[in-house]
């Protein structure tokens, strides 16, 4: 492979990279937006984000043989599961959370690992029941074909596209689009709304915000909603990127886009998508290594495949966070005596 | 020091149940035989037989049985009847239940592996409050010790360098010997230079550990290569009386790999230490399924062979075991010795001076390094100290399974340790113990159990017991920390600070912090709860 192939051949992994990168960006937010509240893994949070991708399934399983546009049904599906795993979230925190406000920080911890477990049999169960595991979605006539392919009208710009190395389907150009408008959204309601200040307030001091006049558990459960939304759009967007999810799914997308959360600073929002975004990019070039290394006549790369994927999203923080201990974005905090 | 509160009740002393404790150790011991001999259960009316044979019943027979140790550890009752019923059970009854069906040998085995793992993991988290999420990569360290040099495995590698590598094995042995005394020097060195600073963030101090590492890796590879002429006699593994000097390797290969995961990450605190132990830990699982010519990969090694002494085994077939239960009846014997020496290590170490400075650690790090604890070398001494007691365990668990593969060393099976520390008692030995053998045999013995009881009532396969392992382990785990957050056998200034709120006078009274840390006999019980209570001035970053 000579330069001339190579480097479109690098902008497309890249950019499928970046559409990775920002399902799991919308999934470290889920993480992160709860850290920055409670200071707590929510260790549940990749099943609330199942939660969604499930019913995001269910709505275009019953919604597959009716006659309406396809965007209105991926429209019902990402409301459907915002509200269900939003919901799902609250829940959550009044049942397992909310009681254990000031316990040791490992004891809420050992809870959401707990109902992470729970929940993970629950799906099983409750899809079980309807004899099926793994979830395949049903997406609408469309969705799989080629962004602006050679038979749509705007050929041309697919084809320029083409020329640069990238190609995308219409599912993963959705992908994007609901990330960007949920960032945008998230970026209005938390910089620039009375409800965000209340938010920024209570993570950063949930006593004094409290006095200010704030209903601080209000505001949390907010959050917890927020947050839960977030993991619901996120679940849809797992179920359009890969296709297939099931009750235990969330396990891997869930350790990925923490680490994301963690690697752009825990509890910083920009970070959190930084921290995705990276790790999305990350992921996809060494699922290429050993063409790469082909690519370059290098020996020995063709012994990293993709399984090392989820290692070098870890060395990647182990290498950040030994220089920058707070993450990309975090702020570094001076602990006084 | 023994004031009473007001509102508080006077201290009742509670009765001495000697007799009760044998008459139930009897009574349960006479069950346990019963339902696990066929010989015994034949005479039976078949009723009861029938009754007995069920495997619920048999599980929760043998459960009652193991319960008698607790009993024995919690009741008031006179030290000889304490130590009879502890004695008789462990060494006599047990491996005679054990001989017809020796699921329940496994079990005690299983339940010695854990109890030793959650040990190790309590000093860790407990102890010097690092919150390690990868633990199960230690044990891995030490089953992969023995798994490799016990079985064929180590045949095939170095007939692979036999067949692959030119003749450079002195070169890159030596290159590595050179490479790892240069680098271990000038690890010193930078340490020396960087005096009073922690040296161990420094890109110098980094550049050296990654050196070592190198130097380790040519050396071992050089070795290999030395001893590829060896391979035709190595293909059943070493010769198994090596077991025993390989308890030794694998404690100090987990250890060292303990140290190695440490050294990065010290400054980290908290949640991104928590982040990096769980992404370190998968690094070895997928080093293990990757690196195949070692490890064989995903397929795993098979079969690994134990360590046999023959006046043991006559002693097994004296008393009815079959040859191919030897291993299991010795292993039995090992897991006792080795938890009785663990246990011993973690009652000396709370009360060394070291086990003060992890505690010390933990409680406010600043402080401690005012008092003049070394930050780094107690850190590390404690990562090097959990991960041992896991390593020896490996050993012994790649010795009893006869097979190993990275299924094994999930990170489930970490968080699983976790919560058998949190769930027994954070920092409380007996309690760590307990809860390594309520989530071992609730897993291994009780849901399984259940499943196959309830098989005849046609239950949907979704909802059998056997598959709600996750449901049923998380809803302990959540009601658990939702209504006894210190844990089934806490210490005693945990279970004070977890219920401070339940004090009708507020805080703690000045009596009672002082009893849990001043009286001597309460010196076992110096320690709080894991990881320092939530203060407002550690927070990590804020929603920006």
């Amino acid at each position: 492979m000579d330069f001339a192939t190579l480097a479109p051949f690098l902008v497309g992994v890249v950019i499928s990279g970046l559409v990775l990168g920002f399902v799991y960006a919308i999934i470290a937010l889920g993480y992160t937006m709860v850290y920055g509240v409670l200071q707590l893994i929510n260790f549940a949070h990749s099943e609330v984000f199942v939660t969604g991708a499930v019913v995001g399934f269910e709505i275009f399983r019953v919604l597959n043989g009716v006659e309406m546009n396809g965007y209105l049904k991926l429209l019902l599906a990402l409301i459907a599961a915002m509200v269900a795993s939003g919901l799902l979230n609250i829940l959550i925190e009044r049942l397992a959370y909310r009681p254990l406000r000031n316990a040791p920080r490992l004891v809420p911890l050992i809870t959401a690992i707990g109902v992470s477990l729970i929940l993970q049999d629950l799906i099983r169960i409750i899809e079980g029941f309807q004899g099926r595991f793994d979830l395949t979605y049903q997406l609408p006539t469309g969705f799989s074909t080629p962004f602006c392919g050679p038979e749509s009208s705007c050929a041309g710009v697919g084809k320029f596209l083409g020329g640069i190395g990238i190609s995308l389907q219409i599912k993963e150009v959705i992908v994007v689009l609901v990330a960007l408008v949920s960032l945008a959204a998230l970026n209005y309601l938390v910089n620039f709304t009375k409800l965000g200040r209340a938010i920024r307030a209570v993570a950063q001091d949930r006593v004094t915000a409290g006095l200010m006049g704030i209903d601080a558990n209000g505001i949390i459960s907010l959050t917890f909603l927020i947050g839960g939304a977030l993991g619901g759009i996120s679940g849809v967007l797992f179920g359009l990127k890969f296709g297939t999810v099931n009750a235990y799914s969330g396990f891997d997308p869930g350790i990925v886009a923490f680490t994301a959360a963690v690697l752009g600073g825990i509890g910083s929002i920009p970070g959190a998508v930084l921290g995705g975004l990276v790790l999305g990019v990350i992921q996809n070039l060494i699922g290429v290594t050993n063409i790469l290394g082909g690519a370059l006549n290098i020996a020995n790369l063709g012994v990293i495949d993709s399984s090392y994927q989820r290692i070098g999203a870890f060395l990647v923080l182990v290498l950040i966070l030994i220089f920058k201990p707070t993450g990309l974005l975090g702020r570094s905090n001076v602990e006084k005596v | 020091m023994t004031a009473i509160r007001p509102g508080s009740q006077p201290p009742v002393a509670a009765p001495d149940r000697s007799v009760a404790l044998i008459v139930l150790a009897v009574i349960s011991s006479a069950l346990l035989l019963i339902s696990q001999e066929s010989s015994w259960l034949a005479r039976l009316p078949s009723a009861l037989a029938n009754f007995l044979k069920n495997p619920l019943v048999a599980s929760l027979v043998l459960t009652f049985f193991l319960a008698n140790l607790l009993f024995a550890y919690r009741w008031k009752a006179s030290l000889w009847a304490k130590l009879l019923v502890g004695g008789l059970s462990l060494f006599l009854i047990l491996p005679w239940a054990g001989r017809d069906n020796t699921s329940v040998l496994d079990l005690a085995i299983q339940i010695g592996i854990f109890a030793a793992l959650s040990l190790g993991l309590n000093i860790v988290v407990g102890l010097a409050g690092l919150l390690d999420l990868g633990y199960i990569a230690f044990f891995a360290v030490g089953a992969y010790t023995w798994g490799i040099f016990g079985s064929g495995q180590i045949g095939k590698v170095l007939t692979y360098f036999k067949d692959n590598s030119a003749n450079n094995g002195p070169v890159v042995a030596v290159g590595g010997l050179v490479l790892l005394i240069v680098t271990a020097l000038s690890l010193r060195a930078i340490n020396r230079v960087g005096g009073k600073r922690t040296p161990v963030a420094s890109w110098a101090f980094l550049l050296a550990a990654l050196g070592l590492v190198i130097g380790v890796t040519l050396l071992v590879r050089g070795l290999v290569m030395l001893a590829a002429a060896n391979a035709a006699g190595l293909t059943s593994g070493v010769n198994p009386n090596f077991f025993w000097l390989f308890l030794i390797l694998a404690i100090a290969a987990a250890a060292s790999v303990g140290v190695l995961i440490g050294l990065p990450v010290l400054k980290l605190k908290g949640d991104y230490l928590a982040i990096i132990t769980l992404g370190l830990g998968e690094v070895i699982r997928v080093l293990a399924n990757n690196l195949s010519t070692y490890t064989n990969g995903s397929q795993g090694i098979t079969p690994i062979g134990s360590a046999s002494v023959p006046w043991f085994n006559s002693l097994a077939g004296a008393i009815g075991f079959t040859p191919d239960q030897y291993s299991l009846f010795f292993l039995y014997f090992v897991v006792l010795i080795i938890i009785a020496v663990i246990i011993l290590a973690n009652m000396r170490l709370d009360r060394s001076k070291i086990g003060r400075a992890w505690i010390a650690i933990r409680e406010d790090e600043i402080a401690a390094q005012a008092m003049g604890v070394p930050l780094v070398q107690t850190k590390l001494i404690a990562f090097a100290t959990g991960a041992s007691f896991a390593g020896i365990m490996g050993v012994i668990f790649a010795a009893k399974q006869g097979f190993i593969s990275p299924e094994s060393f999930i990170l489930n099976q970490s968080i699983s340790v976790l919560s058998m520390v949190v769930l027994g008692g954070l920092g409380s030995i007996p309690g760590v113990i307990l809860g390594a053998a309520v989530v071992t045999i609730l897993n291994i013995s009780l849901l399984p159990s259940l499943g196959e009881a309830t098989a005849s009532l046609n239950l949907p396969p979704q909802v059998n017991p056997a598959q709600l392992q996750r449901l049923v382990f998380g809803g302990i785990l959540v009601a658990m920390m939702l209504f006894r957050p210190e844990g089934l056998l806490p210490s005693v200034r945990q279970r004070r600070m977890m219920h401070e709120d339940d004090d009708p006078s507020g805080n703690m009274t000045p009596q009672d912090s002082l009893a849990g840390e001043l009286k001597p006999e309460n010196a076992a019980e110096v320690y709080s709860p894991g990881v320092a209570t939530r203060a407002d001035n550690e927070r990590g970053g804020g929603t920006q």
